[in-house]
């Protein structure tokens, strides 16, 4: 495959969306044709409803599709880190029974990795499994889970040997969300909305094909989750935009978008909408202070300098060069913004800061940033880990002693909401 | 936009550093600060005839290599890094240029080959003693004078003003204001009536005159009263020179930082395992390449010739200025009690930051600057 020139991937895709796509038909149908061809991933395995295809040249066929507003297979959400999770570590059986309902958009998954006794320490996690001779038992909560009120599987982190060092005793499975033992609640943030859920597992039942990789490997399992989630990051808001046109296929990946990003739908306000300062403070006259404008500049020359920045680490990706230390900064600067932001707008509005929804500027948008960019800075490794990781992994400087890690996990202090 | 530099640009940076790592390590640094003269003068012919520095930017019709402002920013980049001793920046970047944007064809002909070569530097007597890097903070008066001018006032902050044996000076036509009015002329320093005494300065690498004149004979450059424009242009691509300088010198403030936190015992574990430092550490590495980024960007746009060029160097030069001075001071806390040494050579560079924080214009200036470039 790897001699396929561009052009050829070009006219090959070509000819079989000309020869295949259809608005009129079902988005389910389509995704299942998208699958039997290969088209839809691209990048895949043949076995597994992929073409083998180099990377690079998988963008060319994405141009194809644009070029038509041909609509591609499901990428909402946890889906796709479920895709990848399986595709490295699943059994045959579990690839047959998941991937293509994953590519389809039939099934819908959720992360169950958080805790309330373990946030930045994912491997504390105190949630149990345990074998009662015909299937895994388990008992506990999960915390921070988007999308687990419509899923229909969950990608569970649970400890199944506590005799052993934390990283040692979890095992990673596929949970069957719809079951008695499952109970879903939404977990209501500070800023109103309800995006994420608690999940409360109580003799939850796994049967024993649905381990993924070997008993007691389950944090190997959950960095490959987390190595496409940090690749991702802003993969949600890629395919946040669904197509206007008409036809009954565009009608339902509409509908289907509209579910699937709903507890995304704060997300712009919690970055700190850059985008909005200049308008603000030219509709409120606020441009006039010479403090505020200090202050927009600060913000517009930090944003546009991590923008730089990204694109610096992008390029030299492109290059083939070696990742430079400006590859692993993006968290933490987006933080810095989003923080810098809140004050601008802050600065910009004035005694309405006080107000909220309507009364608020823009229809309650000014109030939703306030009220949100605190998540910035947590969500997805807070701003403390990210420091921990450019200064052990990027800087070479030594760890900090750990007293978690040599010595069975049973003997570990933990926090007192967990025993 | 470019947002990595070619194989080619990343072997002259690598040739660069070799070379003032082997010339001005922190002891020459330390030598050549002390001295009234501030600079080497056979590393100043190799570098000028081994590796055409002093023209790296400079047109080839005119005697220079042609390259563009990223080259230039690569030069700075790895001179700040070194904290070379060298009328580098004001005879090639500011002299240099103003001559390249207000001299006219022969002028640039007659004047420039000189300063590629490095036998001529020249100095730039712009600001005066309201410490204005803008056309329209001239007060000098220069006055017609038969067919040539007399030139009246006091410039300060002349980089490399004492050393220098040709001066671009800034004055307006008598009865102008604003930038209105601003020519540029060429001075002989040793012509009567120049007076030029070296002012006491915090940062011993970066040597600064006052010059006076009283009715001092000066050749007008180019188009009279066209000086404000070429001015402008000229410390724009100053700027963003210097914001380049800047993120060098930060750089390797930057390594020894963590160099040392990585040495350093107290309390039984190297100081660098403590979050207090790691943390402040990571904070430091983010302020370092969001200011390498600007600076880049900024060059970037300055070699394609931009409309955006003034506001970058304006970007470019807040971000270097806030950035260099925090991982300066941060530089020194690191160190604790050693670092507030003379022995120790981060006050070296934590003066360069403080001087370069001001010069050309502070960040607060720049920011204001970029708001009104941006229409804000």
């Amino acid at each position: 495959m790897s001699e396929l020139s561009a052009e050829s991937v070009r006219g090959e895709v070509r000819a079989w969306l000309e020869a295949n796509w259809d608005p009129d038909r079902g988005l389910v149908e389509w995704r299942n044709m998208l699958a039997e061809s290969g088209w839809g991933v691209p990048a895949w395995p043949k076995r597994w409803f992929g073409r083998e295809m180099e990377e690079a040249l998988v963008p060319v066929v994405q141009e194809e599709f644009d070029r038509i507003g041909a609509v591609g297979v499901a990428k909402t959400g946890i889906r796709t880190l479920a895709a990848a999770t399986l595709l490295a570590h699943g059994t045959e059986m579990q690839k047959e029974k998941f991937l293509r309902r994953i590519l389809t958009g039939e099934d819908t998954w959720c992360q169950l990795f958080s805790e309330p006794g373990s946030g930045s320490d994912l491997a504390g996690a105190t949630t149990r499994a345990d074998f009662d001779g015909a299937h895994w038992i388990v008992n506990g909560q999960k915390v921070w889970t988007t999308s687990a009120h419509h899923a229909q599987y969950g990608l569970l982190l649970a400890r199944t040997n506590w005799d052993v060092p934390k990283h040692k005793g979890l095992s990673y499975f596929v949970l069957g969300i719809e079951q008695p033992g499952v109970e879903v609640r939404p977990l209501k943030q500070m800023n109103g909305h309800a995006s994420f859920n608690q999940v409360f597992f109580t003799d939850a039942k796994i049967a024993p094909e649905f381990l993924v990789g070997e008993e007691g490997e389950g944090w190997k399992v959950a960095m490959t989750t987390l190595m496409h989630e940090r690749r991702g990051a802003d993969g949600t808001r890629r395919w946040a935009m669904g197509s206007n046109a008409k036809g009954r296929i565009y009608d339902e990946e509409r509908a289907e978008i509209e579910t699937q990003l709903e507890p995304y739908k704060w997300y712009p306000q919690r970055a700190g909408r850059v985008d909005l300062v200049v308008e603000r403070a030219q509709e409120t006259g606020r441009n006039a202070d010479p403090v505020v404008r200090q202050e927009i500049a600060r913000l517009l020359i930090m944003s546009r300098a991590a923008e730089w920045t990204a694109r610096r680490a992008r390029a030299a990706q492109e290059r083939g060069r070696p990742q430079g230390p400006e590859g692993s900064l993006g968290k933490l600067a987006s933080s810095n913004v989003a923080r810098q932001a809140r004050h601008v707008h802050t600065l910009i509005t004035g005694t309405d800061s006080m107000l909220s929804g309507p009364d608020s500027p823009r229809d309650g948008t000014v109030a939703e940033i306030l009220v949100s960019v605190p998540a910035t800075s947590i969500a997805g490794g807070t701003d403390e880990i990210q420091r921990n990781i450019i200064s052990e992994r990027v800087l070479g400087m030594p760890k900090e002693p750990r007293f978690d890690t040599d010595r069975p996990f049973r003997e570990v202090p933990r926090n007192i909401v967990d025993s | 936009m470019e947002f990595s530099f070619s194989d080619e640009q990343e072997a002259f940076r690598a040739v660069l550093r070799r070379f003032l790592e082997d010339k001005s390590p922190a002891t020459e640094v330390r030598r050549l600060m002390e001295t009234a003269q501030g600079y080497d003068p056979e590393v100043w012919r190799q570098m000028s005839e081994d590796l055409g520095l002093p023209g790296v930017h400079i047109p080839e019709a005119y005697g220079g290599q042609g390259f563009g402002a990223v080259e230039l920013g690569i030069v700075m980049e790895e001179m700040g890094r070194a904290l070379l001793c060298a009328p580098y920046f004001s005879s090639s970047v500011l002299a240099g240029t103003a001559i390249l944007n207000a001299g006219s064809e022969s002028e640039k002909r007659a004047l420039l080959p000189g300063i590629a070569a490095g036998t001529t530097k020249a100095a730039l007597a712009f600001t005066e003693a309201n410490g204005r890097w803008e056309p329209d903070a001239t007060d000098c008066i220069a006055a017609r004078d038969g067919d040539g001018y007399r030139l009246s006032g006091a410039k300060s902050f002349v980089a490399d003003g004492m050393g220098a044996d040709s001066l671009v000076a800034a004055a307006r036509a008598p009865g102008t204001a604003g930038a209105h009015g601003v020519s540029l002329f060429m001075v002989a320093p040793d012509a009567e009536g120049v007076c030029r005494s070296a002012l006491e300065v915090m940062d011993p690498t970066r040597k600064l005159a006052h010059i006076s004149f009283e009715a001092a004979p000066g050749i007008l450059l180019g188009e009279e009263g066209a000086g404000a424009a070429a001015l402008e242009q000229t410390v724009g691509l100053a700027t963003i020179a210097l914001a380049n300088e800047m993120v060098g010198g930060a750089g390797r403030l930057f390594e020894s930082a963590i160099d040392y936190a990585k040495l350093r015992v107290q309390f039984g574990r190297a100081i660098g395992s403590f979050q207090a430092i790691k943390h402040k550490c990571a904070d430091m590495l983010v302020d370092l390449e969001l200011a390498k980024s600007a600076a880049y960007y900024a060059a970037q746009a300055a070699g394609e010739g931009s409309a955006e060029t003034l506001a970058l160097a304006s970007l470019a030069k807040a971000a270097a200025s806030d950035a260099y001075m925090q991982l300066a001071a941060n530089t020194i806390q690191i160190h604790g009690g050693i670092g507030f040494t003379w022995d120790n050579d981060t006050h070296l560079w934590y003066k360069r930051a403080k001087s370069s924080e001001v010069y050309l214009g502070d960040a607060t200036y720049h920011r204001e600057r970029l708001m009104q470039q941006w229409n804000v």
